[in-house]
């Protein structure tokens, strides 16, 4: 058995006569950083979704783990070790950063259908979004309203958000999206230090940071992964090159 | 049960539907093309009625009457949108819900207001009355017949306008994509105006062919208007081919479910109370067909899957 | 003291006062009216917590409310007549005692919100908003065609039923009982949005994917929200049927649906007391304007219209601002 712990096995899927995914056998493990990149089009969000549990493949296998969570719901995805940032923010607007933070607590600890005890003062439930806000570092805007927040905190939290689940796998959906410079930065030393709790899957755009934090790159295009390797892999790979770097340098 | 009076009952469901067509035609255009749903849809089925009855009343010309309704629930369509509905486009179906329950309000405390509380009647015309012999020797009441030729007529006109002319290419762009119409230039308030408008007067048209069979009242509307929802549910909302389908649907269904469950009941058990509760369950079947249908497309027959 | 605590304040200072000067005055028509206000309130309450705080737009909690006005219809007047409910294959007999019409009522009513519910929320938007309203009709012609209890007629009772140590004929005691169901279920609601459930279906309202993507199922949330939402309906049903000694199927209209959302929407959605306020402007429009003209509900649509277009927040809304947030 493979020491991945999150995995997909010859994964398809089609809409129609489009191939969005197109056999991906996909890998992550412990400890590491897998960046998935790809020109726009190239069907990450579909593998994303099916990853996640939004949408079916049509053929393949998904594990978790190394349990079978192909056909789970996304909320059993969750409750079993998957915790996942989108790359348009997916926040409760209207509530504190704090509420939304605490969502996750309520959801990792399985209390959601806890009826009269007092959210907010419950101490394991606060401790713990507490403590996912502090270490992305949005404990100063825990009280504001999130809609408040910019757009590189909001993704802050919505990586805290994450955080609480206390996951076995992430997937991360452009973390550094909009994020400026130094808030690019800062966000990578957060990852850097994240893979040794659990494994990154990486959807990334921004190449400097995909480099700086990746161990290892897989290369999506028209739905097919044309390479998988280390950072020195893939900038020599000659089909990456032509495919997709190309195009960027 | 003799055939003959199953071949009455299907032509009666028939004309229901076709009835019904007219009505949920207007609603699930609406919604399709601005996203819009709209209670007061019933009120214009009212208006309708009521100019007709007036006019009729007045000048004693059904064709005139048929034309008064047309008129009057257009421009009371047209009103309302540019005064009220093009507001709500933007706001989510809650406020979209209770504006138009306001407006039914408004519409039938004010009808009550110009025409009193008793109902009106419109007779139906001349020409139209009494009963045509059918082949098998059937009897059946000619304007019931016409309304059924009428509707269908309408239905076909429908989509001869959707599927064929320029108007109708604008509105099937707005229901793909409503920044797409504006970017080619269509002036896209108007187009609102106009398809809501257009919903309006199919609406008055029901209500006038309708209230000549029926009596002319307020609160008329809104039973309809139930019904023409469900339609639009089983049909898939926004579906023009799905609201034919449902409307018929549901018409053979609520006509023939009244004759033939209590009979059914009777039949299975011998007794009268059986035949009851069969009429009980009858008056239930078209909600229990919409049940159904949402059980395995949440969307409707036609309807778009998202 | 936030403006919104104040109004909350403001709005059970008026709930016992104006029937306790009523009660002195001897004005037992004011009691009754304001009993009628409580019961809508109650109704709305139970509303708000799907619409409101869950999103979900029913139009049809009407089959609530007559569920619950039936339970007491149909108890009752087997009591009344001293014919069991059923003898096979246990027997059932009716009652005249509030206590257990109330918890049939909510039993009664939940269960059907569970089974309208788990069916409707497969759904979603005007769907949504068309099944329930379709199930509200449903029950409705099944109301008017079940000729056992009444059929289009509707069921009276002639005396109110009991509740232990009161008289509940007098309007003042009743209207104390009923009051006192409001509160206790305000407070109960209160709690109930602060705990994680609330915190939940809050949240999965506004990002229903946020809320799977940690582990709840947005699902499961609201048809608890959506059977709770309709127990407490169902209670204010059989309160409303005890207050007029009578049901019949209009209880089950879909005005009746539209009503309530009104009450909700007049006064706040999403705030513990916005319903309470809505429920008590609406009875005050109906009986001043109702007073003044025979067409009142003309003034009512405009007023609901620009409280659609131009307060979307309710009274509540306009007077206290945005919803606090918590921390």
């Amino acid at each position: 058995m493979s020491d991945a712990v999150l995995e997909t096995r010859n994964l398809s899927k089609r809409f129609g006569a489009l191939v969005a995914s197109d056999d991906i056998s996909l890998s992550l493990k412990t400890g590491e950083i897998h960046a998935l990149i790809g020109p726009n089009g190239a069907g990450k969000s579909t593998l994303i979704a099916q990853i996640s549990g939004a949408l079916r493949p049509d053929e393949g296998r998904i594990f978790l783990d190394h349990q079978e969570i192909t056909h789970v719901s996304m909320p059993k995805r969750a409750r079993r070790g998957l915790g996942r940032s989108f790359q348009i923010s997916e926040l409760a607007l209207d509530d504190s950063v704090l509420e939304n933070a605490m969502l996750g607590a309520i959801g990792a600890t399985g209390s959601a259908f806890s009826l009269f005890r007092p959210a907010l003062k419950t101490d394991d439930l606060r401790q713990r979004a507490e403590e996912a806000l502090f270490r992305v570092g949005l404990k100063d805007q825990m009280q504001s309203r999130a809609s408040e927040l910019s757009h590189g905190q909001r993704r802050q939290l919505e990586v805290a958000i994450a955080l609480t689940l206390k996951p076995k796998a992430f997937v991360m959906d452009e973390p550094m999206a909009g994020l400026g410079a130094e808030g690019s930065k800062t966000m990578v030393g957060f990852l850097d230090g994240l893979r040794q709790e659990a494994p990154i899957l990486l959807v990334e755009h921004d190449m400097d940071a995909v480099f700086a934090l990746a161990d290892r790159v897989s290369v999506l295009v028209y739905g097919k992964i044309i390479a998988t390797g280390t950072v020195q892999d893939i900038r020599a790979n000659p089909d990456v090159r032509a495919a997709y770097l190309g195009d960027m340098e | 049960m003799s055939l003959i009076l199953l071949a009455e009952q299907v032509l009666n469901g028939l004309q229901l539907g076709v009835m019904l067509f007219l009505m949920a035609a207007g609603l699930t255009l609406v919604f399709g093309v601005m996203g819009l749903i709209n209670l007061a849809h019933g009120s214009l089925y009212m208006i309708g009625a009521f100019a007709a009855a007036a006019v009729a009343g007045a000048t004693g010309s059904f064709l005139l009457a048929l034309m008064a309704a047309l008129a009057a629930s257009a421009a009371a369509g047209a009103l309302v949108e540019m005064l009220v509905i093009r507001r709500l486009y933007a706001r989510d179906h809650l406020d979209q819900v209770l504006a138009t329950f306001a407006l039914i309000l408004i519409f039938s405390e004010g009808t009550r207001w110009i025409f009193g509380s008793f109902p009106l009647y419109l007779n139906i015309p001349e020409a139209l009355s009494g009963p045509v012999t059918l082949p098998g020797g059937i009897q059946y009441p000619l304007y019931r017949l016409a309304l059924i030729g009428i509707g269908l007529a309408v239905a076909v006109g429908l989509f001869f306008l959707i599927q064929k002319t320029r108007l109708g290419t604008r509105i099937r762009a707005g229901e793909a994509d409503r920044e797409m119409v504006a970017a080619l230039g269509v002036n896209i308030s108007a187009l609102y105006t106009l398809v809501f408008a257009l919903g309006a007067a199919l609406a008055g048209l029901a209500g006038a062919l309708v209230g000549a069979i029926q009596s002319v009242q307020v609160g008329m509307g809104e039973p309809v208007l139930i019904l023409a929802f469900v339609v639009i549910v089983i049909g898939g909302i926004g579906s023009i081919k799905g609201a034919l389908v449902g409307s018929i649907l549901v018409g053979l269904t609520d006509t023939l479910g009244g004759v033939l469950l209590p009979e059914l009941f009777r039949t299975l058990t011998g007794s009268d109370g059986a035949a009851a509760s069969g009429s009980a369950v009858a008056s239930m079947a078209i909600y229990i067909l919409m049940a159904g249908v949402l059980l395995f497309k949440p969307t409707g027959l036609f309807g778009q899957t998202t | 003291m936030t403006r919104e605590a104040l109004v909350n304040g403001a709005l059970i200072a008026g709930l016992v006062l104006v029937p306790l000067w009523a009660w002195m005055a001897d004005e037992p028509f004011i009691i009754t009216l304001t009993t009628r206000a409580a019961i809508f309130a109650l109704a709305a309450v139970g509303l708000n917590l799907c619409l409101g705080t869950g999103g979900l737009v029913s139009l049809g909690h009407a089959a609530f409310f007559g569920i619950g006005g039936y339970a007491m219809g149909i108890l009752a007047s087997h009591a009344q007549s001293y014919q069991p409910i059923m003898e096979t294959p246990f027997l059932i007999n009716g009652t005249k005692s509030m206590p257990i019409i109330w918890l049939v009522a909510c039993l009664a009513s939940g269960l059907a919100a569970a089974l309208i519910g788990a069916l409707s929320l497969r759904t979603a938007g005007v769907y949504f908003i068309m099944i329930t309203l379709a199930f509200g009709q449903m029950l409705y012609y099944f109301a008017i065609s079940w000729p056992a209890y009444g059929g289009e007629d509707g069921l009276s009772i002639y005396v109110r039923n009991g509740f232990p140590g009161l008289n509940t004929l007098d309007p003042i005691q009743f209207y104390a009982l009923v009051f006192c169901i409001l509160m206790l279920t305000l407070g109960l609601m209160s709690r109930l949005m602060k705990s994680p459930f609330g915190l939940a279906l809050n949240a999965a309202r506004q990002s229903p994917l946020r809320a799977s993507t940690v582990g709840i199922s947005p699902y499961r949330l609201r048809l608890l929200a959506f059977t709770l939402s309709g127990m407490i309906t169902g209670l204010a049903g059989a309160l409303f049927a005890d207050l007029n000694r009578f049901v019949s199927p209009s209880m089950f209209s879909w005005q009746t649906s539209g009503e309530i959302i009104v009450f909700v929407i007049l006064g706040g959605t999403a705030r513990l007391f916005g319903p309470v306020a809505g429920a008590v402007v609406f009875i005050l429009l109906e009986h001043v304007l109702g007073g003044i003209s025979d067409y009142w509900h003309i003034h009512l649509g405009l007023l609901l219209l620009a409280v659609v277009l131009f307060a979307p927040g309710g009274l509540l809304g306009l007077i206290a601002g945005r919803r606090k947030i918590h921390v």
